[in-house]
């Protein structure tokens, strides 16, 4: 006996359900591709790379093939002093952002201008090249827009890379892999309640701020403070550093999980980090046997913890 | 099972694919809950394992959420279906052997996908968690060949209609496979930006309302009659349901990105269909409710209706909350905290879980024709889950009410944290309540299978006396 009886009730079944899928998807998605990129966006996915969870360069996210962030004060080509500058430096064979692949996301007059002005579709992942967010004036508005600077200023990925010493990079977008493969967002959320939380943890985000980025990882489940600007809350580095290792150094009610395991093997100055002999002197520490906890090591340049400060320092 | 999956179809006994889901389901039911209980300790006591990357919380929240959704739930429902959709049609599954291909491929697919997912590897996005290699297997190896199954054994059956429970089971193996489909979309094509958050929302919203929620709902409408003896109802509200599912259940899901910076007509319009959902929710509580007339005495005496009517009555609370805290007037203070683990607690360890239990309870009896071993045992793992759900939904509730608090007169967040602290604790006492229930539950079905009275051709399980 087939569903031939049932012809009215299909056909009814269609209706409803492509009624539902067309109001539910294909107009939210006209409406989301028509807005155009903020500079937040710009910023945020040219830090963060292609992706920021699985990916074929990046299948069990280590933070392979992720972009470096640099401020330079010395052009890379002149060396003459320019204004402080934030350059994303894709060396060779680091895929680029969505945005840069597919400039349609940017929105038409970002994209318009990234291509005419900024030589954005120039750039190619085998060469590498770095980029930077520049802004112009269109009939009155301001209008962001990416430069590929490797085009129109001869600044390649290695002479830019050694015009920033270490306290002057940021690898964010392996940091970015690190929150998305931790879960970070499973208690911290990305985006602040539409209440006085804007008060507390600042502006909400606005409509064009995530063109190109994904995960947005806005997180549901809120079980520490909103990370949106973190970054211009608390900027200290070495808070960071306590925090992530043994969040009860720095906040004895903390119920966030340590992240010492992100340290690695070594410290900053290459020596073994002896975890167990830390735990010991923290346990003694704790149970009020001595006055001062052990010393916290500083994470070395390639290590997971370094990325992962980075990307929440510059949470701003 | 091994033996069967290179079996002629013929040769393969009738309700084998069934009793393999069911027992799968059982043995992901005490996995999940087992994890969710370590995940719930170590929100207590933060120190409880620390130090190792593949015991931290953020590594393990993700895999206790999909072990219960697609292992515990999702196979649960896959059982339901490979014995009650041949049941109602009055003809045997269409291919016996394509149903233990699928446990097989369900078994190994999760397990790999959760295994992964362990490690870290992880699209970043909630619910669809999963990488999108993954996703593939679960669409292909996973939900289509169950889809396929019910579809062929809807059109094989040999009476003339199509009775509701099997409207919904047609319908959700279809919608399923469509929300797997696009949901995953930003995965498979690179999505990015607000369309990534969006989609990632509308799964989550519609693997709920088009799958758990419908299918769930389905097995209430045949345990019910079935086991009362009572027709159902009313086939028309019954249609009432079915249509109000279908047509406002799959809108609402931007009213989970209240805060996010979407379209405000879609906010507004998620939100309105939002409150409709009280529709469907109404006609199936009233129907269910009005079928057991007369036979109310069995919601004390008879375990699989006690777990059925435990859950159809946990869609009361679970829909008043789930219609209106998505308005603008209510989501402000309760989004983000607390209150919303417990009202997911509420759809899938409250009012589905019970749903399902009674059609495993009641399958196994069924296809292996043996009385249940234990009713002590099987009431002892009621009572477990009922007391530790609601330790684990009054608890987190309360600790949401004390988020919301906090949030908006603007308390240091640390604050709250300690506020939080006892109802942490309340939390893992009733999770832990649940993993031991179920692994009574476990140990009750395998002596089932062992040493249950045999059922004598032409009898119903719940027909016969217990002899423990």
């Amino acid at each position: 006996m087939a569903f031939r009886e049932y012809k009215v009730g299909a056909r009814m079944f269609g209706l409803a359900f492509g009624s539902s899928m067309f109001i539910t998807l294909y107009m939210p998605a006209v409406d989301i591709a028509s807005v155009s990129a903020t500079t937040t966006a710009m910023e945020r996915q040219l830090a963060f790379g292609r992706v920021g969870g699985f990916s074929y360069e990046d299948p069990f996210l280590r933070g392979h093939g992720k972009p470096v962030t640099v401020d330079i004060v010395l052009d890379p080509k002149t060396g003459a002093a320019i204004e402080p500058t934030r350059a994303y430096v894709y060396t060779p064979e680091i895929p680029f952002p969505n945005g840069v692949r597919h400039p349609r996301i940017l929105g038409e007059l970002p994209s318009e201008l990234s291509v005419s002005k900024g030589r954005m579709t120039d750039a190619d992942e085998a060469q590498g090249a770095v980029f930077v967010v520049r802004e112009t004036t269109r009939e009155g508005i301001s209008v962001p827009y990416i430069e590929n600077v490797t085009a129109t200023r001869g600044w390649t990925p290695e002479a830019t890379l050694a015009r920033a010493d270490d306290k002057n990079r940021a690898f964010i977008g392996k940091g970015k892999i690190m929150f998305v493969r931790e879960g970070c967002w499973w208690c911290h959320t990305m985006l602040p309640e539409q209440t006085q939380d804007w008060q507390y943890f600042g502006a909400p985000p606005m409509l064009g701020d995530f063109n190109g980025e994904s995960p947005t990882a806005f997180g549901s489940d809120r079980k520490g403070p909103d990370l949106t600007h973190v970054g211009s809350r608390n900027s200290s580095r070495e808070w960071m550093m306590l925090h992530f290792f043994n969040p009860r150094l720095v906040q004895p009610h903390s119920i966030m999980p340590r992240y010492d395991y992100m340290w690695g093997d070594v410290d900053a100055d290459g020596r073994p980090i002896d975890y167990d002999a830390w735990r010991a002197a923290y346990d003694e520490y704790e149970a009020g046997n001595t006055i001062y906890p052990p010393e916290v090591p500083v994470p070395a340049v390639d290590s997971e913890a370094r990325a992962l400060i980075d990307f929440i320092i510059n949470l701003k | 099972m091994f033996k069967y999956l290179f079996a002629k179809n013929e040769d393969i006994p009738a309700g084998s694919a069934a009793v393999f889901f069911g027992f799968s389901s059982i043995v992901w039911f005490v996995v999940g809950t087992a994890m969710g209980s370590f995940n719930a300790a170590k929100l207590a006591f933060p120190d409880f394992v620390t130090g190792s990357e593949i015991l931290s919380f953020g590594h393990m929240r993700q895999v206790h959420v999909l072990a219960v959704i697609l292992g515990w739930i999702s196979m649960a429902f896959a059982m339901a279906m490979m014995y009650i959709t041949p049941a109602l049609g009055n003809t045997k599954l269409w291919s016996e052997k394509l149903g233990v291909w699928n446990c097989f491929l369900w078994n190994v697919g999760l397990s790999l996908g959760l295994f992964l997912l362990w490690l870290g590897v992880t699209s970043g996005r909630e619910y669809s968690d999963l990488p999108w290699p993954i996703d593939i297997v679960v669409i292909i190896g996973l939900l289509v060949p169950l889809g396929i199954n019910v579809w062929m054994t809807i059109k094989t059956r040999r009476v003339q209609g199509i009775y509701t429970t099997n409207w919904f089971f047609a319908a959700a193996t279809f919608m399923v496979v469509i929300v797997f489909t696009v949901g995953n979309a930003p995965e498979f094509f690179q999505l990015t930006g607000l369309t990534e958050a969006y989609l990632t929302w509308w799964f989550a919203h519609n693997v709920l309302g088009l799958w758990i929620t419908p299918v769930a709902a389905a097995i209430a409408y045949y345990v019910v009659p079935k086991v009362t003896g009572n027709p159902l109802y009313s086939h028309r509200i019954g249609h009432l349901h079915f249509w109000s599912v279908v047509v406002f259940y799959s809108t609402p899901a931007a009213h989970h990105l209240m805060s996010a910076p979407l379209p405000e007509w879609l906010k507004s319009f998620a939100s309105v269909e939002g409150v409709l959902i009280l529709v469907p929710a109404i006609a199936f509580v009233s129907n269910l409710l009005l079928t057991m007339t007369g036979k109310w005495r069995m919601f004390v005496e008879n375990i699989e209706i006690k777990f059925t009517i435990t859950g159809v009555m946990m869609a009361i609370p679970l829909n008043m909350q789930g219609g209106f805290q998505q308005t603008r007037a209510i989501n402000w203070y309760v989004h983000g905290t607390g209150w919303m683990v417990a009202h997911a607690h509420l759809a899938l360890l409250g009012f589905s879980t019970f749903l399902e239990a009674a059609a495993v309870y009641y399958g196994l009896q069924t296809l292996l024709r043996r009385k249940l071993y234990s009713l002590g045992l099987a009431n002892f793992h009621f009572w477990m889950l009922l007391i530790g759900f609601t330790t684990y939904w009054v608890s987190m509730t309360i600790a949401g009410l004390i988020q919301g608090a906090g949030k908006i007169y603007e308390v240091p967040y640390i604050d709250v944290v300690i506020a939080e602290h006892p109802y942490m604790i309340a939390r893992w006492v009733g999770g832990t309540m649940v993993f031991l229930g179920n692994c009574v539950w476990l140990y009750n079905m395998w002596m089932t299978a062992r040493a249950g009275t045999v059922i004598p051709a032409g009898r119903l399980p719940h027909e016969l006396a217990y002899e423990r």
